[in-house]
């Protein structure tokens, strides 16, 4: 399985992304999504997106392998986008595929629960009339990535 | 010499997205960089205020403050993640 990962601040292809991991194969049953899309809360603008550029990427690729060893994946791809982000658009892309649909579904949570504790990615709001703040980590959030083991 | 990165808040409150510095010998680690990190400026002090809200890497891995920090390293400081 040759992982899929790109850090851009391009939007991604939903639709594109899926048909690219069946694309040729017919050992594929089944491909699990998730995309992360800004929300326009309390007059939210627009979301600005920094990472650390090397650690990111190896950051996202030491997820995936773990992923790779719990479940038989026959492809995964993640889109993580920086930058400016305006609400509706989408901001990450998780996909999944294995023979089966436990394996898809499962990995494809894993993955989305680790990316966002464990991948070094911060997350600026911005809102109408120039105020701004950064969002802050949620213990929900670290409690999901715990309970993986 | 190493080289400090600081990211989101960090960055701002520093000033300065990355620093060329020269390790002082009674710097052992991460948790003693940060001390004497906090000691350049006020804006410095500012960003390690509260140290349970730092994050850290060395040589782009996430560590804890205990690990050991020698020249040549990549140290970086940053808030707990939010991406996904």
């Amino acid at each position: 399985m040759t992982p899929s990962i790109r850090v851009q601040e391009a939007p991604f292809d939903l639709a594109a992304e899926t048909a690219a991991l069946s694309a040729g194969r017919v050992d594929v049953g089944g491909i699990a999504s998730f995309v992360g899309l800004c929300r326009a809360d309390d007059g939210l603008e627009a979301l600005v997106l920094e990472h650390y550029p090397g650690m990111t990427e190896r950051a996202i690729a030491g997820i995936v392998a773990k992923a790779g060893e719990r479940w038989p994946l026959t492809g995964c791809t993640v889109i993580h986008r920086v930058g400016r982000i305006l609400p509706g658009e989408g901001i990450v892309l998780v996909l999944a595929a294995s023979r089966h649909r436990v394996a898809a579904l499962e990995a494809c949570a894993f993955l989305i629960d680790w990316l966002k504790t464990r991948a070094p990615f911060w997350k600026r709001e911005e809102f109408a009339g120039g105020a701004d703040r950064w969002v802050a980590a949620r213990e929900e959030d670290e409690a999901r990535t715990r309970d993986w083991g | 010499m190493i080289k400090v990165l600081y990211f989101a808040w960090l960055r701002q409150r520093t000033g300065t997205g990355e620093e060329e510095l020269s390790l002082p010998d009674e710097v052992r680690d991460l948790g003693g960089l940060m001390r004497w990190l906090a000691a350049r400026s006020p804006g410095h002090a500012s960003a390690f205020a509260d140290p349970a809200q730092v994050r850290m890497a060395v040589n782009q891995e996430f560590c804890g403050p205990e690990h050991p920090v020698k020249a040549g390293d990549e140290v970086a400081f940053f808030p707990p993640v939010t991406g996904g």
